[in-house]
């Protein structure tokens, strides 16, 4: 018995791995009635060896699946051992789990065994049993399986935190060609949806005072990043584009791991996981959602794939000089925020001790901004009168040499041959 | 220059602030009370006092916001002299200012504080994650920690929300005390570490001496196995890791061992 469940365990946790999303945060379920769990702004319990944090319990329910996509493990045609869960399993296992204050809650997926709407209904039943039987108010994450039914999918977003469906590919013809089985199209008809029902409860809130829970945390979705050849700008592009019409709360990004040895149009097995792309779009993603920039200013058809050696906000600011020097006493904080080397916290500490007097390089250096990048894209109290402009490659260059960037030896763009 | 001893705690802290306002004495520097007195400055011994210390703190309330206040809390958690000086310089700074001084992060202490208490809601953070619990057989969930700062306090509310059917205890071994939740309330409690946990001053792995339950060493293993399930070895960071979950938290957490 142990060790069958040890066996599930670690099955299904191999499989559910290149699932990204960890996060617990979004929701605020309380612990009512003397219950278990609540959930806040999320902890990660713990980190593995490759530097991700785990802060839910990150399994499928069963790896059987009639799908076929080239990039998965799970697909029907790889030869790997096959395992499923019991409802009762998966509940103990994460009210056990959650008990010893390991997780943040439960983050479900599945291979499709029979049909979306069987593998659903299993599903759906898990996370009622935690919620109805045992008074679970820890996070639940659920995944929605491609092709499930309507009723099913709203039916099960009154129970869970977060839902997620994956575009898996930023490109519909990078979908065809691994994935046959998938569509965007069916991806954005289950993002619709809980986006629609989302919309009718906050106006029905306006009226009826208690109206259920429903997604409280909001969705997400990931695209495999580094296995069809699409640009930086596809990517970034199709994020924007489903931030901003589906209301998602985040968009992953998973560098391909290579897995496949049939498959010749992917990447071959044992080459290295393009981490620093990987990372850039990541950076671009930020940008979009914290500093107030457009998709289209960090990438265009000008420039459509991201510099691998700065990061983007770095690039952005080079690429536009008329922007700058920005006036640190004076400016907005909108342009702040833009300059590269300070963040959100460091601009928001500005702009509270300007107010007090001048401010001076040392004080900015205190404050914790990254003064040896920003020193080209500022002026401040103490900065020297005639200090000589500097064309946008010169800053590039005394940028590049006065750092060596920490990505350079563990996440190198050189392609791994694999020998 | 004038050296100030006090017992460390919140109320001798204020006192001395309260002291140094009624001699004008403003150029202070503090120390503990055990502390060897300098040469040259004049040594003062300044004793807590609940009226001097609470007549400050109102005019705290009074004179910086909430969000302050609470930085100004959590920095005092540090437990560390300099955060201490920065606290004192703090006070001395906004209360000679008529009108809101605490969000000028141009000055040192300001800063310094705004600082301190990011690292102490670090710890405490880390603390809401790294604690690991072990089930006894009297179903009494223990775990024990040695965090860095002393934040049980601020870790109290967050685990009495969260588990609300479990009696649970967490003890901090280097300070020497623990919160213990009974289904109904939360309690300070003291006890005997060297009888639970004998090797904590050579900080070798955890060895429990308490009877664990059942089940206990069935979810240990299948944590320890999932734990490296989920890792992908292609992308392996070991820096990173190390970064996240530093050194000294392993031996309180079971799936890593030292």
């Amino acid at each position: 018995m142990t060790d069958r469940i040890r066996e599930k365990l670690q099955i299904l946790a191999d499989a559910a791995k290149y699932d990204v999303s960890c996060s617990s945060s979004g929701s605020n379920r309380k612990n009512k009635n003397q219950g278990l769990g609540n959930t806040g702004n999320g902890i990660c319990h713990s980190y593995t060896e490759d530097g991700r944090c785990v802060s839910l319990l990150k399994i499928l329910f069963s790896n059987v699946c009639i799908f076929d996509c080239s990039y998965c493990v799970s697909r029907r045609s790889n030869d790997v051992k096959r395992a499923a869960f019991t409802v009762q399993e998966v509940v103990d296992l994460t009210i056990n789990f959650y008990r010893r204050n390991y997780i943040e809650g439960l983050f479900l997926s599945s291979g499709i065994f029979k049909s979306a709407d069987f593998t659903m209904e299993r599903m759906l039943q898990v996370v009622k049993k935690l919620r109805l039987e045992e008074n679970f108010n820890g996070y639940i994450h659920l995944k929605t399986i491609h092709g499930a039914s309507q009723e099913i999918i709203t039916e099960a977003g009154l129970y869970v935190d977060r839902m997620s469906i994956n575009l898996e590919m930023p490109t519909e013809v990078g979908l065809k060609q691994f994935a046959p089985e998938k569509s965007h199209a069916e991806v954005q008809k289950d993002l619709g949806i809980v986006r629609d029902r989302l919309i009718q409860l906050t106006d029905e809130r306006r009226v009826i005072q208690h109206v259920p829970k429903f997604v409280p945390a909001g969705q997400t979705t990931q695209m495999v990043v580094g296995a069809h050849q699409e640009k930086d700008k596809d990517i970034i592009l199709m994020a924007d584009h489903h931030y901003k019409v589906y209301q998602l709360k985040r968009v992953y990004f998973s560098g391909y791991i290579p897995i496949n040895e049939q498959e010749k149009m992917l990447p071959v097995v044992g080459s290295a996981p393009p981490l620093l792309r990987e990372n850039r779009l990541y950076q671009s993603d930020w940008l979009m959602r914290f500093y107030g920039f457009d998709a289209q200013e960090i990438v265009n058809d000008q420039h459509p794939n991201l510099d691998l050696d700065i990061d983007p906000k770095l690039s952005w600011a080079l690429r536009n000089p008329e922007h700058f020097p920005v006036d640190i006493q004076h400016a907005d904080y909108r342009m702040i925020l833009r300059v590269p080397g300070i963040g959100v916290q460091s601009a928001k500490k500005i702009v509270q001790a300007r107010r007090f007097g001048q401010i001076h390089i040392d004080q900015l250096k205190r404050m914790g901004i990254a003064y040896n990048r920003a020193q080209y894209f500022i002026r401040c109290a103490d900065t020297p009168k005639f200090k000589k402009e500097q064309q946008a490659n010169q800053i590039r260059q005394h940028i590049l040499q006065s750092g060596q960037s920490k990505y350079q030896k563990q996440l190198s763009p050189q392609l791994g041959f694999g020998f | 220059m004038s050296t100030y001893h006090f017992d460390q705690s919140m109320t001798g802290l204020l006192s001395c602030v309260y002291r140094s306002f009624q001699f004008k004495d403003f150029d202070v520097k503090l120390a503990s009370n055990n502390s060897q007195a300098s040469l040259f400055d004049e040594c003062i011994e300044v004793a807590s006092n609940d009226e001097h210390a609470e007549r400050v703190w109102r005019g705290l309330k009074q004179k910086i916001t909430a969000e302050s206040l609470r930085s100004f809390y959590y920095c005092f958690l540090s437990e560390q002299e300099e955060a201490h000086q920065h606290l004192f310089n703090f006070c001395i700074y906004v209360f000679k200012n008529t009108h809101s001084v605490d969000r000028n992060y141009a000055h040192a202490d300001i800063l310094a504080v705004s600082q301190w208490a990011k690292q102490v809601g670090r710890e405490k953070h880390r603390m809401e994650a790294f604690v690991r619990f072990k089930k006894c057989q009297d179903e009494l969930f223990l775990s024990l920690v040695q965090p860095d700062f002393n934040v049980l306090p601020l870790i109290e509310r967050h685990f009495r929300n969260r588990y609300q059917d479990q009696r649970w205890l967490i003890y901090d071994e280097r300070r020497n005390f623990g919160i213990y939740y009974d289904l109904t309330a939360v309690h300070q409690v003291e006890m005997d570490v060297d009888q639970i946990d004998h090797a904590h001053k050579v900080g070798h792995s955890q060895s429990f001496s308490v009877e664990l339950d059942d089940d206990e060493l069935l979810y240990d293993q299948l944590w320890k196995d999932y734990f490296k399930s989920i890792n992908i070895e292609a992308r392996k960071n070991i820096k990173l890791h190390v970064q996240y979950v530093p050194k000294r938290y392993w031996r309180y957490m079971n799936e890593k061992t030292i």
